[in-house]
């Protein structure tokens, strides 16, 4: 067993893992966080995405024992029920999900492409989108919330 | 849907990492992005990880001698925003674009797809295409390799077991030199069906010299020499008559996603396209 401490969601955390324990069972099984997702565990659906040391990355593609010293924010650091974060807002004011298995990896994507993307046409949200898959196949809605939350960034009326 | 156990060494020297490749069963973990599938899958189930990712002089891109050096560790999504690289080889920029998705780029390194060598994969092709010497460590010492003699077969490469990619040296063009690269998937970040890049030099309004090369088309990066051959003094509108034909002999692989048929067709046109934004691209005396 490996003894990992981490910073999550501002917190520093401590817990134990085998070695070929995924980060994603790390910090749902581990640290009680289940918000966020494990779809297919190979990388293709981004429901496990998650911020490490600033950046996304799919937390079903890491080992727990990788977040030694690593700060990670999950989807329960962007927002809570009382105070959702805007990005949350969004989807909630465009239904943009349904079943809800996706939304935390689009979330946790979407807070990054809003900082690093143009974001300009919605053909370049759903690019930007392209790493997370909805089974319900509620992409309208989705592109929808993102382009608000552009539009909000950009100081442009929608 | 689990990997199976295995011991985690975490080296904070790449002596300490090539050190402990001596095992039977010991793989490089770095980026993760193909690797970590693969065991989770368990098509793999190595009996010893050795994680190089605290190895941070492996993460730099440095000028070196009329060439750049991007170290293994270094990200695509690193290598998209760099200045070096968007100075003397705006293509990188243009290619990592087409590589997977955003997190995936976040986290998935260069040196992890020059070995792991899918013949789809973008920089194979971009090494190829660009005359990259590719840097290995070993036991016994430092290597330089050249792709056409790296690449051997899909997923299959010249590195031993007990050796460490340590980066890519790839020479700096003339300014005047237009690249181009472009690719057609499924969807956006989906692996290539036939990806192409292309060097056009022009004088005069003439192709002086271009290159050619596909992924996706073969077992390993493909340049395409004959056709290189053929633009040599040709004007740029020659290029559609030129690579019309340029699939012709070649054997793609058949796969759920593109039949050979369609690869082939695919081949003529992304060419086209490429050469004909490369030479558009020629800063020479036209």
């Amino acid at each position: 067993m490996i003894d990992i401490t981490l910073t999550v969601n501002g917190e520093e955390m401590t817990g134990r893992a085998e070695s070929r324990m995924l980060a994603s069972d790390f910090l749902r099984d581990v640290l009680g966080l289940t918000g966020t997702h494990v779809g297919c565990e190979h990388g293709v659906c981004g429901a496990c995405t998650i911020r490490l040391n600033g950046t996304t990355a799919r937390s079903c593609l890491l080992f727990a024992a990788q977040l030694e010293g690593a700060e990670i924010v999950t989807v329960e650091g962007l927002g809570s029920p009382r105070k959702m974060h805007s990005i949350q807002e969004a989807f909630r004011r465009h239904h943009a999900l349904q079943c809800g298995f996706c939304t935390p990896g689009f979330l946790m994507t979407v807070a990054e492409i809003l900082e690093t993307e143009t974001l300009e046409t919605d053909a370049e949200i759903r690019e930007a989108l392209s790493g997370n898959l909805c089974r319900c196949t509620g992409y309208e809605h989705i592109v929808r919330a993102v382009r608000d939350l552009v539009n909000e960034r950009d100081g442009v009326a929608a | 849907m689990k990997p199976a156990p295995f011991e985690y060494l975490r080296p904070r020297t790449l002596h300490e990492a090539i050190a402990a490749l001596a095992h039977d069963d010991a793989k490089i973990l770095a980026g993760g992005q193909s690797l970590v599938p693969m065991m989770n899958f368990r098509l793999v189930s190595p009996e010893r990880l050795v994680d190089i990712n605290g190895l941070s002089d492996l993460a730099t891109i440095s000028e070196t001698g009329g060439s750049l050096r991007i170290g293994a560790l270094v990200r695509h999504a690193q290598a998209a925003r760099d200045p070096l690289l968007a100075r003397h080889l705006p293509v990188v920029a243009e290619t990592m674009a087409h590589v997977a998705h955003v997190a995936i780029r976040n986290r998935g390194t260069i040196g992890g797809s020059l070995v792991h060598a899918d013949p789809s994969a973008e920089w194979p092709l971009l090494v190829r295409l660009l005359d990259g010497v590719l840097e290995l460590l070993g036991p016994d010492g430092q290597r330089a390799v050249a792709p056409e003699d790296f690449f051997i077969a899909p997923l299959v490469t010249d590195l031993a077991e007990d050796e460490v990619l340590t980066g890519v040296l790839l020479p700096v063009p003339d300014p005047d030199m237009g690249m181009a690269f472009d690719e057609v998937s499924l969807r956006a970040g989906d692996f290539a069906m036939v990806a192409c890049g292309a060097n056009v030099m022009l004088d005069d309004g003439r192709i002086a010299s271009a290159r050619l090369a596909f992924g996706g088309l073969g077992d390993v990066p493909l340049r395409m020499e004959a056709v290189e051959a053929a633009l040599v003094g040709q004007t740029p509108d020659a290029i559609a008559g030129i690579v019309a034909d340029c699939a012709e002999g070649l054997d793609p692989n058949e796969d759920m996603h593109a039949s050979v048929a369609y690869r082939r067709r695919l081949a003529p046109v992304l060419a086209r396209r490429v050469l004909e934004r490369a030479a558009g691209r020629a800063g020479g005396r036209t």
